[in-house]
């Protein structure tokens, strides 16, 4: 069991490791995609707690939150430079889809917000 | 137009004559409600006048005619209120001066001749230079006036007026108010009419006779103009209802009376109006009944006074030997002249002639009533209408009353019906073999007592017969069965020609019965409007034995207590909204609220973490502006987001979103684009 224990802990420091040669920017979507779900989960343990009554704001809070993580994973994913796919498409033009999207999925959670 | 009563009359006799309508039966002379109401309507003002000069005329004027006293103060202050306009220098209009001329006239009024010379030559100078009718009326009209209170008063070129005015008139008989006007009125017509009356007999040589004969054949044109009511009452209204110059069918229909008895007045000879129409416009007058304006007033009051035809009472009772009265009398309720009623024909209900001997109606000279026994007429209860002929004694009269050809009225027959042969009896059910009959007497309540079980039947007979007896068929005959707990049945009971009978099978109607055995009270109920003993009897008991319910057999309906709780309040609904979901307390909520702020800190520290900074940030001013905008046009779309949240609805939200979408379309399109050529260029370095 040690042996695995230490496994782990290569593994994860190779993987931390691994990480911090990713770019600044990438690691900026990182931290927002995961601050996105981190609000979610918090909703969802409201939810759990207190149960779902005004089903629709526990929605569109919920939904907003994982929306906009999405959004923030396309994101990462056209402006990654790794990803041949998308080598003709600059970073500026990807980050004028995310801005586009998220305020038209943010009209639409308004409007079911209630 | 004042003391123009008797040629309006004489007018209404002419074209009266062939009139064979029948009048209405509700029309009732002019009487002292008009008079109050009249002087209701044209109520002083606390100065003592009445206001305008138009209105000062129409109340003295209907004054004048219904005979009200006003006291001399008021007659004063009119009087001085036309004189005052008549002798005033300044230029009054035309309609002024006629209406003050006209209020002299009606009150007596002390004007010197010269202050009426002066008028005139006005008047005069006047009617030469318009072509509007209406100026036209009011000057001639003001100058007919004059001439009547004793002036003498020449119109120099009567011939050249009268072409002026009939050149306005139309095709249809209606006339325009002037040579500008393209719309034609019925109330033009008669206006016109009147001026064309006025113009003839101001006229100093006598006027184009071929002229009068056209102006003639306008009127008859006019009269097939006229609109009717379903009771055969007539009035003229505009063809075209134009709301600033619309008058109504009163003041329509009064203008163009006016006119066609001032013209018949002056011209010769008889025109050619259906007298029906005559008598449907008196109908429309009288019809109104107590007029609400004071200008109806005036218009209901100016235009008719045939002589009207009239029964104080309608209902008549065989049983107490009514006499038939009927009045004569003058539209304003005052005495007609000698004059004989004839009782012409009898028609039933069904329009079937009862009798067609004309019967003369004695003449009461106290009550000034013409009577008639109804008990010589034969005539047995129900309704009737009576058809009555009047003819004036002396012949003179006739050139004075409109009699009104033939008139009808409805009225009703009472009588005490007899009642007689009534028998009550139990029959067996098979062969009708009688068990027990009893005759009873309706006249007064019964106590029979009898007891029948389900084979049997209930017989009910008895004959209703007039007091001439003819057969009589009241509109309701029932027989009520009430059991002790209330139940009640009812049964129409059957006529024949000959009796009225009721068998009750009771085989047949043990089910309606709900079974219920025991005691039932009887009643019967006749009546009728015409019968003037209409009963409801007691006729005694029937013990019934009917055989024990079946399972299924239908429940009694649960009678109510009190019989009138039906009518009485409803109860009260208690409405039932959703019981409001559970919500969690407020510090929960209020943590769970702070919890969510937690990830954003993490994110913002995550940040300094990783030294993010603001380097790439353009630096040139331009570029820099764009980029703030950018930024802030983002803001603005969440703000606006908060705010669609909070208080806007969905379009008003879409409509500044399209705004702020090209905005924000345009400035991030120049930032962006500055921010990749400046990517693009480090590249190519």
């Amino acid at each position: 069991m040690p042996r695995a224990t230490s496994d782990a802990k290569l593994l994860i420091q190779s993987l931390g490791k691994a990480y911090a040669a990713t770019p600044t920017n990438l690691k900026i979507i990182d931290l927002y995609a995961v601050f996105a779900v981190a609000t979610a989960l918090i909703q969802v343990v409201y939810m759990g707690i207190v149960g779902s009554f005004p089903f629709n704001s526990f929605l569109s809070g919920v939904l907003s939150c994982i929306g906009t993580a999405v959004l923030a994973v396309c994101l990462r994913i056209q402006v990654n430079k790794d990803n041949k796919e998308f080598k003709d498409l600059p970073p500026e033009r990807a980050f004028a889809d995310f801005v586009l999207c998220n305020l038209v999925l943010h009209l639409v959670i308004m409007n079911f917000l209630g | 137009m004042a003391g123009g009563l008797s040629p309006l009359a004489t007018l209404l006799l002419l074209l009266a004559a062939a009139a064979v309508a029948p009048l209405a039966s509700a029309v009732r002379p002019v009487s002292d409600a008009h008079r109050s109401a009249a002087a209701e309507l044209f109520a002083a003002s606390s100065d003592g006048s009445f206001g305008d000069l138009e209105t000062t005329y129409e109340a003295v004027r209907t004054f004048q005619i219904l005979g009200v006293e006003k006291d001399k103060s008021l007659t004063g202050k009119a009087c001085e209120l036309a004189a005052e306009k008549l002798s005033s220098s300044s230029l009054s209009p035309a309609k002024d001066l006629f209406h003050a001329v006209r209020i002299s006239g009606v009150l007596r009024c002390s004007v010197d001749s010269g202050v009426y010379d002066d008028v005139a030559t006005r008047l005069k100078t006047l009617i030469k230079d318009t072509n509007s009718l209406l100026e036209l009326y009011y000057s001639v009209g003001g100058l007919l006036s004059i001439k009547e209170q004793g002036h003498n008063v020449v119109l120099p070129d009567a011939d050249s007026t009268f072409h002026a005015i009939k050149a306005l008139s139309q095709s249809d008989g209606r006339w325009r108010y002037d040579t500008n006007s393209a719309e034609s009125s019925t109330f033009a017509a008669g206006i016109a009419l009147e001026v064309l009356a006025a113009v003839v007999s101001l006229a100093d040589s006598e006027v184009d006779p071929s002229m009068i004969a056209v102006v003639k054949n306008d009127i008859v044109k006019l009269f097939d103009t006229i609109k009717s009511y379903d009771d055969g009452t007539f009035y003229f209204d505009e063809k075209h209802v134009d709301a600033t110059e619309y008058k109504g069918p009163i003041t329509t229909s009064a203008s163009v009376v006016r006119g066609v008895t001032s013209f018949a007045a002056v011209a010769s000879g008889k025109l050619n109006i259906p007298g029906e129409k005559i008598l449907g416009l008196a109908k429309l007058f009288l019809g109104i009944g107590l007029p609400g304006s004071a200008k109806d007033c005036f218009n209901q009051i100016e235009a008719f006074v045939p002589l009207i035809l009239s029964l104080p009472s309608k209902v008549f009772s065989l049983t107490s030997k009514d006499q038939l009265k009927v009045e004569v009398t003058t539209v304003f309720g005052s005495a007609a002249p000698p004059l004989r009623v004839n009782l012409v024909q009898v028609l039933g209900s069904d329009s079937k002639v009862i009798s067609a001997e004309t019967k003369e109606l004695q003449f009461d000279l106290d009550n000034n009533i013409h009577y008639l026994d109804i008990a010589p007429l034969k005539i047995d209860v129900g309704k009737y209408s009576l058809v009555f002929e009047i003819s004036l004694q002396e012949p003179e009269h006739e050139t004075i009353y409109a009699t009104g050809g033939r008139n009808t009225e409805t009225i009703f027959v009472t009588g005490l019906i007899k009642v007689d042969k009534a028998e009550i009896g139990i029959l067996d059910n098979d062969a009708g073999t009688v068990e027990s009959v009893q005759k009873i007497d309706l006249q007064k309540d019964t106590s029979v007592s009898l007891s029948a079980n389900h084979l049997q039947k209930l017989r009910l007979s008895f004959q209703l017969s007039t007091p001439l007896g003819n057969t009589f068929k009241p509109h309701q005959v029932f027989l009520k069965l009430k059991h002790e707990s209330k139940v009640e049945h009812l049964f129409v009971v059957p006529g024949s020609a000959r009796q009225f009978k009721i068998v009750l099978d009771f085989l047949g109607l043990v089910e309606k019965f709900y079974y219920l055995s025991g005691r039932y009270d009887l009643e019967l109920a006749v009546g009728d409007a015409a019968m003037e003993n209409s009963f409801l009897r007691a006729l005694g008991h029937l013990e019934l034995d009917l055989p024990e319910a079946p399972e299924k057999a239908p429940k009694p309906p649960a009678q109510a207590v009190d019989p009138f709780s039906k009518f009485g309040p409803k109860e009260e609904i208690s409405h039932i909204f959703r019981a409001p979901e559970k919500r969690p307390p407020k510090e929960l909520s209020f943590a769970f609220t702070g919890l969510t702020l937690l990830p954003f800190v993490g994110f913002l520290i995550g940040l300094v973490r990783l030294g993010v900074n603001f380097k790439n940030f353009p630096s040139l001013p331009a570029p820099a502006a764009f980029a703030s905008l950018f930024h802030a046009g983002i803001g603005a779309v969440l703000l606006l987001y908060v705010l669609f949240w909070v208080k806007l609805d969905l379009f008003t939200t879409l409509k500044y979103l399209s705004f702020l979408g090209v905005f924000l379309v345009f400035v991030g399109h120049r930032a962006l684009s500055y921010l990749s050529n400046t990517s693009a260029k480090q590249k190519i370095a």
